[in-house]
């Protein structure tokens, strides 16, 4: 069928730049340009441009240019360009609208409390500290804490009975599978958390041989799938995550597709070449909080107690009292992924509308949890748009743990969020499973790329920790006076528990 | 102590007056009262003391037998908990009576044979290893089986299972024999038929093979499952099955060729890819 919409990007090939190399056409995976031999040019097929900048970035004489196709749909208020495109799409293919990595709707519509709350800071009456010249605690342990400290006959503190793993910076790379991203970008955080000292997520996707000896710096997932899951993979890492939601899909399961299951794939997931991954939308061991708890203690008994158990949620509107619940369950360590979280792939519909922001619901959990009593219980750890050290700072001071990263990481890699993880054909080699494609990221300056990022915020952090005045991200834990909100309303800065900037 | 207590288990009670040494690796835990962690962590240590047949008396609802135990044989007297060889590895595991829910639960290696009935979602998630119901099975049996080259999972049901049957499956086998002998008074009502009362067959399975003694009507099947012939490694596997399963559970000769003469249905998927023109990409 004839589409009826306009290309939605254009480049423009500055012919006086251009020498001819081809290197843009190597390195276009989405077929949009070709050299013409005929004219000895390089031709765009604008139609099938993604925008995602692999051919700017390695034209040796940046001869290339991406512009936003603007007049490609009449001007109007209600019926965007946007609305428009989909409609058009919809109609000549009958199907959902799949898109990946986060929301992108516009803070004008959506905002992102990160930027409407601000950071503390020493004057006078307590002294700010210089943490190039003092000690700077970001050592994190995640776990159940004991609600007292005991002491045995000899005078010493108990042994709590509950594990724990200690993160030397509360900065973790979230889950994302192999599958849904390459083996090379999987080592590359393999490698990167082992450096930095803190953990990197395996994903619903099993666990590649060959990773096994980082399972120090490791957390295993097991989602709905129940891929590649069995007793040597529950024991390989530090802890085991149970999903139950993702921010970017609240309540949808997961379709690996069967072109993506390659004999690797096959091999990790344990299912056989080119048939289709499905995660369905429930764990269907789990309807209820009892049932979770089972699947908690069932983890735990397969590991002999040793391994902490994770359990991720979306941030839905009753997030905290299913958090509680979660704490009931056992788990150790709840996760909540904010509806600005990273996905490969997800109906538009669903990511851009299910789920609340990441700021109102970990405040709200972390409120809940400390009413009951049990915050102790569990560690809180946060993803969904985390962007820099600011974001992670004020996430601590909100009352979480950790955080975790997926986008951010994988921007660090080379991604330019142009939303097409899911058609499998990443330029830059992250989200995709082809070989030729793969070998574009090198795990060893991967890494690299992702330590530096890590210590550049680590850091910052510590930065922000010294200005306060507190020499520990301890002190900075829940600790919401150490933050205000502008530019909000009431009801939100109470939901938030901050102060208005000002009072 | 043993290097199987870690200190995260050091409150839970180790009673080793529940234990009877039978000699040659033939161990008796008495499980009356004990806490599935009490049980289990007996278990464990009995296991690394050297059993390799444990003897499960008064077992009445703990939960993860055999999940993390190494490979050993085990009789269990008493209803078995809900996940009953959670993530096995290649125990080999009696009930001589019911089971609860989860039995197989995402298992290995291994099998387990039930003299009665099981409850909801046997054998879910199953990679490897055999599981034998005598009588009837719940909801959402063998679900999301899956397989990899030789893991092949095998779920065989004397009775009856109820609807969601094989939802998801990915792989493996699972056979229902419905035999009238074994069902008894159940919801499903005193009148055994040749008809399969489950509904939601095979919804969303997109691998493995389902094989159901009697018939079933086209609305009880899933979207994505569709009835097929025989092929001879058909007949060859249902055969072995049947064998096996009325090797574990005496059937009579005449019932054995029974089971083997009469006429099955057999449920494949219409595609490994039962999703794969659901977007608009």
């Amino acid at each position: 069928m004839i589409s009826y919409s306009s290309p939605e990007f254009e480049v423009e090939i500055k012919d006086d730049l251009c020498i001819r190399c081809g290197a843009c056409v190597v390195n276009c995976s989405f077929d949009a340009l070709e050299h013409d031999e005929d004219d000895d040019r390089i031709v765009a097929n604008n139609r099938n441009c993604v925008d995602c900048r692999r051919c700017a970035v390695f034209c040796p004489t940046l001869a290339i240019n991406i512009y936003e196709n603007g007049l490609a749909f009449r001007k109007h208020g209600l019926w965007t360009n946007r609305a428009q495109r989909e409609i058009n799409k919809q109609a000549e293919t009958g199907g959902v609208l799949l898109t990946s990595c986060g929301n992108e709707l516009p803070s004008t519509t959506h905002p992102i409390y990160w930027d409407h709350l601000l950071l503390d800071a020493s004057q006078v009456t307590n002294p700010s500290i210089d943490p190039l010249r003092e000690p700077m605690e970001l050592r994190t342990y995640l776990g159940s804490k004991p609600d007292a400290i005991e002491i045995d006959d000899q005078g010493k503190v108990k042994a709590p009975n509950r594990p724990s793993v200690a993160l030397e910076t509360p900065i973790m790379f979230a889950a994302m599978s192999f599958g849904a991203i390459s083996y090379n970008v999987h080592k590359s955080l393999a490698l990167a958390a082992t450096e930095a000292g803190t953990l990197y997520n395996t994903g619903e996707g099993g666990l590649h041989p060959s990773l096994y000896e980082y399972g120090d710096n490791t957390i295993v997932q097991v989602a709905s799938g129940r891929y590649g899951v069995f007793d040597e993979y529950l024991k390989a890492g530090q802890m085991i995550e149970i999903k139950v939601g993702q921010g970017a899909k609240p309540g949808i399961g997961g379709h690996l597709p069967g072109e993506k299951i390659d004999a690797e794939i096959s091999l990790t997931r344990m299912i056989p070449e080119g048939t289709d991954a499905i995660s369905p939308a429930p764990h269907h061991d789990v309807y209820s909080i009892e049932d979770l708890r089972q699947l908690v203690m069932s983890l735990k008994e397969a590991t002999n107690y040793e391994k902490l158990v994770a359990v991720k949620i979306a941030a839905v509107h009753n997030a905290a009292p299913i958090a509680s619940g979660i704490a009931r369950a056992g788990a150790d360590v709840i996760v909540i992924d904010g509806f600005r979280g990273g996905t490969g792939a997800t109906p538009t519909v669903i990511r851009d509308n299910v789920g609340i922001p990441i700021e109102l619901a970990l405040a709200a959990v972390d409120d809940r949890l400390r009413q009951e009593g049990i915050r102790n219980q569990v560690s809180v750890v946060v993803s969904g748009g985390i962007r820099n050290s600011a974001d992670v700072a004020k996430a601590i001071a909100l009352g979480a743990d950790a955080v975790y990263i997926g986008t951010a990481a994988l921007i660090a890699l080379g991604c330019t969020v142009c939303q097409r993880c899911f058609t499998g054909k990443c330029a830059w080699g992250l989200t995709t499973q082809d070989r030729q494609l793969n070998k574009r990221v090198n795990p060893e300056e991967g890494s690299e790329r992702l330590y530096n990022l890590l210590r550049g915020w680590s850091i910052e952090i510590k930065d922000i920790l010294g200005a306060m005045g507190v020499n520990a991200i301890e002190s900075l834990r829940g600790n919401r006076l150490r933050l205000r909100g502008v530019g909000l309303d009431e009801e939100t800065l109470k939901i938030l528990g901050v102060r208005p900037a000002g009072k | 102590m043993s290097k199987m207590i870690n200190p995260m288990q050091a409150d839970v009670a180790l009673d080793r007056s529940r234990v009877t040494d039978h000699g040659k690796g033939k161990v008796e835990v008495n499980a009356q009262d004990l806490t599935y962690r009490e049980l289990n962590l007996l278990l464990r240590v009995v296991c690394d003391e050297g059993a390799k047949h444990l003897l499960l008396k008064n077992v009445n609802g703990q939960r993860y037998i055999a999940t993390d135990l190494p490979p050993v044989k085990i009789d269990i007297e008493g209803c078995a908990g809900n996940d009953l060889g959670v993530f096995m590895n290649g125990c080999e595991i009696t009930v001589n009576s019911n089971c609860q829910d989860a039995v197989g639960n995402t298992m290995n290696a291994g099998s387990i044979i039930v003299h009665g009935h099981s409850s909801d979602i046997a054998g879910f998630a199953m990679r490897g290893g055999k599981v034998y119901i005598r009588d009837n099975s719940g909801y959402r049996c063998g679900i999301h089986m899956k397989e990899y080259e030789d893991k092949i999972p095998v779920l065989v049901v004397g009775g009856v299972a109820h609807d969601f049957l094989g939802e998801y499956m990915a792989g493996g086998v699972l056979l229902l024999l419905n035999r009238p002998s074994v069902q008894g008074a159940t919801e499903f009502g005193e009148m055994p038929s040749d008809l399969i009362p489950s509904h939601h067959i095979g919804t969303g399975m997109h691998g493995g093979v389902i094989y159901l003694r009697g018939r079933v009507e086209p609305y009880q099947l899933g979207a994505e499952v569709a009835p097929v012939d025989f092929t001879d490694k058909d007949t060859e596997t249902l055969h072995h099955e049947i064998d096996e399963y009325c090797n574990h559970f005496e059937v009579s000769d005449d019932e054995r060729q029974e089971l083997k003469d009469s006429e099955y249905v057999k449920l494949i998927p219409v595609s490994h890819r039962p999703y794969g023109k659901m977007y608009a990409s």
